[in-house]
């Protein structure tokens, strides 16, 4: 049995924050992510917000995980070579009756620790977003929010991760815990055993089912929320801003956004879902989130739309530690006296990614309090380079890249204006993107009008190709997911 | 790689329109004409239509697609046209500067006198992202499936649903069912078909395969693969009935909901276009509201027969070779002024050679070199003295100015270059 002094089961956001911040120290580490790729649960599905922290009720860990995090994204960014800016968001109040929710929650901010914010009026926050509603009151202006590219950002951290060490087993699934009495020494998976002397629970929507397995809270349960998204054509509506709605008992409510990718977005709602799967989009959840919409820029229309899509939030119902705050849905960051070896991190829905550098240290903290001498590594690397996206690059080292390299020259993708080099990186990337949602995700390919249906059947091929498989083995998302059945007739004369 | 850097007529795409638009060119002046394609072979979407119905007004006969195409892939070559495959043009500006990538063409950087915009049209999409469910593999356009199928030797499932009654989708029906796939229906949220009814007849009637009209998809079912998806019948403002519904075990569903021309470089280059058709306003000409900027085929508007397609390209690659002669008159009737000994720059650069007809020409110049003695300020083309006017000194920070007399109009249309010298007397 191979073994590992961590195993962190889970590639989201967290799981890959985790092993990158734990990879600076000596320590043999193992990450397992049932699905073909990192990052393909809620990590790939949210608002794409790094939250400033006035939302989360004062003393939950909540509050504090977020504005820790968010203080550390800048840094994160720099160092791992992903999209982020750091632009600021808005709390838009309608009506006067609104407004005197914005100071709650500036009071909410303020005992959080945000910084820098302050409460505009009506006719500056028309001057800031010129589509907004008209009936603005005013808003709360919050600096320190920000947007980021949360799949880059996933994938970044594993790849900083592998290059430290980190080995990383995708379509391995987490079946149970091996124990040694109540200790963990290792986990069970359906491609054999590992022996660990830590194993860290960052399995998002899944939590509960593995820390039961170690016999940890019984009664925690996550109900997954499933949020519905509309993203809008580029060309069609420019949103520059980061716009939230005054928040009801049901959450933030429904925001609209703009994307480092350059395409608006509206969304999400939030539905109780059975299936932690379940990440299909309704008619109704559609006319819930545009009427949303409506409500912050009365000029967005479903004709805008160009992709729709759906996240899972992990909703759980661990009640917060903090005497005198009655808050039922914090998050769990543990080590749980009952279960030695164990690391245990649930109930992480929004601000989860915010959060995710900031659970990360926090786990590294436990560790070291656990007796963990965790000896720094002299040849850690914080850096990762990011690769070069053709779209964004000016026209001059838009020709450099062609002329060292002739394949950056092949348009594969022409609405996104994505090329053959960048897909062939992200398939020899230290994360190999194996399969078609995985290029997706890091190069934005077949997200534009013609919703991949020029650039599909040649990124089977070149998939085909790089990976030395026959077009009929290629994946929209891993095995079961084929885009091909078999050859034509043709083949056999 | 291109064998110039400036064309009398580029043309964009190499399809039924573009190819047509080439041969008129050639045939009607144009002395070179180069046509960018992006992918890999010449033909356009013809390549993948390998059934018949192609040709019956242009050469009163049924052929299948790529022979259609290769009719006027041979007229082209005949004709010199110049190709450029697997580029992708990536910007077109007003002025007719065209800026390309492509693995084997690497960057191409050229400018044309006219330029014939020929990029066709895609499959609609937007139907795909109204339906409800979730998103696994097995949902594609009837195009993309054809390609697979015709093209490249795949194919993308066995048992299919078909969404919307174009034509695209009822002869993939055919083309599927005679691979051994079963198309268990079309659907067509429509009262009324909406391809041709010639296909309908010979693609689904001749295959039973059931047309459901006032039908569509409510939710498409399944992880991984398409497992199923659940149609609906609807009113005629397309509501969906309740209890109509109707679950349809299939792995694949394809998306036959119509065409939309293809204008995004259009719109960079500045042309507008019409919201009605989705392609540019043009004029008799195939001109749009960009001087030497023609367009021609799908990228104007949907065309139901390719015939009217390749008849305008000839109409367009006509107009663009008339216009890029008058360019190229008028471009040669331009004279360069060249700094010569002891001049740092003349204004204007260059001089049209008929302006001497009516009015003399005045240049103006600095000189490199101070010299302090009377010089003479001369024009000449090559040797001959065409116009000489004497100063005291020339200093570079004082302009000096000369006309070139009417008088020296014969000389002048005979000069391919006009030279400036300031020297001493």
């Amino acid at each position: 049995m191979k073994a590992y002094d961590v195993i962190v089961i889970g590639g989201g956001i967290v799981g890959c924050m985790t092993a990158r911040f734990l990879s600076r120290y000596r320590l043999n580490i193992l990450l397992i992510d049932k699905a073909a790729d990192i990052g393909t649960g809620a990590s790939a599905a949210n608002s794409a917000i790094v939250h400033a922290g006035y939302d989360p009720e004062p003393g939950t860990l909540k509050a504090k995980m977020n504005v820790l995090g968010n203080a550390m994204w800048d840094t994160l960014s720099g160092e791992l070579g992903f999209e982020y800016d750091r632009r600021g968001d808005y709390v838009v109040a309608i009506g006067p009756e609104e407004l005197d929710t914005l100071d709650k929650l500036l009071e909410q901010g303020r005992r959080n620790g945000v910084p820098g914010m302050h409460v505009i009026l009506a006719d500056e926050m028309r001057s800031r977003e010129p589509n907004i509603n008209p009936l603005v009151s005013g808003a709360l202006w919050a600096p320190t929010g920000g947007i980021c590219d949360p799949f880059m950002a996933t994938v970044a951290a594993a790849e900083n991760a592998v290059a430290n060490g980190v080995t990383v087993l995708l379509e391995t699934e987490f079946q149970d815990f091996i124990f040694d009495g109540a200790r963990i020494v290792g986990v069970r998976t359906n491609v054999g055993d590992f022996g660990c002397r830590w194993a860290v629970n960052a399995a998002g929507l899944y939590a509960d089912q593995v820390m039961h397995k170690a016999g940890v809270r019984p009664e925690f349960k996550i109900t997954p929320r499933r949020g519905e998204y509309a993203v809008l054509d580029r060309a069609e509506l420019e949103v520059n801003n980061v716009l939230f709605p005054v928040p009801s008992e049901r959450g933030k409510g429904i925001l609209v956004t703009a994307t480092l990718h350059g395409n608006a977005m509206v969304g999400p709602n939030s539905q109780i879902v059975d299936d932690a799967e379940d990440s299909a989009v309704t008619n109704d959840g559609m006319a819930e989130i545009w009427e949303g919409a409506q409500k912050l820029i009365p000029s967005l229309t479903p004709r805008l739309a160009i992709a729709v899509f759906a996240g899972l939030r992990a909703h759980g119902n661990a009640p917060c530690l903090t005497p005198g705050v009655s808050h039922n849905h914090d998050f769990i960051i543990e080590t749980p006296r009952e279960a030695p070896g164990l690391v245990n991190i649930g109930g992480i829905e929004s601000p989860g990614l915010t959060s995710a550098p900031a659970i990360a240290l926090h786990v590294i903290e436990m560790l070291r309090e656990a007796g963990e001498k965790l000896e720094e590594k002299p040849d850690w690397n914080p850096i990762r380079p990011p690769r070069p996206h053709f779209r964004k690059l000016p026209r001059e080292e838009q020709m450099k890249l062609i002329k060292a390299d002739p394949r950056f020259g092949r348009v594969i993708c022409r609405c996104e204006m994505v090329t053959e080099g960048e897909i062939i990186a992200e398939i020899h990337a230290p994360i190999p993107a194996r399969n078609y949602d995985a290029i997706k995700r890091r190069t934005w390919l077949g997200t534009g009008r013609c919703l991949g249906s020029f650039d599909m059947p040649r990124v089977v091929e070149i998939l085909a190709e790089e990976l030395g498989i026959a077009p009929e083995e290629v994946t929209k998302k891993g095995p079961g997911s084929e885009f091909l059945t078999r050859k034509t007739k043709a083949w056999e004369a | 790689m291109t064998t110039k850097d400036r064309y009398d007529v580029v043309i964009i795409g190499a399809g039924p329109g573009g190819l047509a638009a080439a041969i008129a060119a050639r045939q009607n002046g144009a002395e070179d004409v180069l046509v960018i394609e992006r992918d890999k072979e010449l033909g356009g979407i013809l390549q993948q239509c390998i059934h018949n119905g192609f040709g019956l007004e242009t050469f009163q006969q049924d052929l299948p697609g790529p022979s259609y195409a290769q009719r006027f892939i041979d007229q082209a070559l005949d004709h010199g046209v110049e190709f450029l495959l697997d580029t992708m043009v990536l910007d077109i500006s007003s002025q007719r500067r065209i800026f390309a990538t492509g693995k084997h063409s690497g960057i191409v950087d050229l400018t044309a006198r006219s330029v014939v915009l020929s990029m066709g049209c895609r499959e609609r999409t937007r139907a795909q992202i109204r339906i409800p469910g979730m998103r696994p593999a097995g949902v594609y356009t009837a195009g993309t499936a054809q390609r697979w199928v015709n093209v490249e030797g795949f194919m993308p499932g066995s048992r299919y649903v078909i969404l919307g009654s174009g034509d695209i989708g009822m002869i993939m029906a055919r083309r599927l069912t005679l691979e051994g796939a079963h198309v268990e229906r079309v659907l067509e949220v429509m009262p009324y078909l909406t391809g041709l009814t010639r296909n309908y007849v010979q693609c689904l009637m001749d295959f039973d395969i059931p047309l459901q009209l006032s039908h569509t998809v409510k939710r498409i079912i399944g992880h991984k693969r398409v497992e199923a998806v659940e149609t609906v019948r609807v009113d005629e403002r397309w509501n969906p009935i309740p209890g109509s519904e109707e679950i349809i075990p299939c792995d694949t569903m394809l998306l036959s909901v119509g065409l939309i021309p293809e204008n995004e470089l259009s719109r960079q280059a500045g042309v507008l276009i019409d919201p009605l058709t989705g392609g540019p306003f043009v004029d008799d000409s195939f001109q749009t509201n960009i001087p030497g900027i023609f367009a021609a085929g799908n990228v104007v508007h949907v065309y139901d027969l390719v015939d009217w397609v390749s008849e305008a390209g000839r109409l367009a690659g006509i107009s663009a070779a008339r216009f890029a002669a008058q360019v190229r008159r008028k471009e040669n009737r331009l004279v360069p002024l060249l700094a010569g000994e002891n001049v740092r720059y003349v204004v204007p650069h260059r001089m049209d050679r008929e302006t001497l007809a009516e009015t003399p020409v005045r240049l103006q110049l600095r000189v490199r070199q101070p010299i302090e003695s009377p010089v003479w300020v001369e024009v000449r083309n090559r040797t001959n003295l065409i116009a000489r006017k004497g100063e005291l000194y020339a200093r570079p920070g004082e302009i000096i100015t000369l006309e070139i007399p009417t008088t020296a109009y014969d000389e002048v249309q005979k000069a391919d270059e006009l030279t400036l010298a300031v020297v001493k007397r």
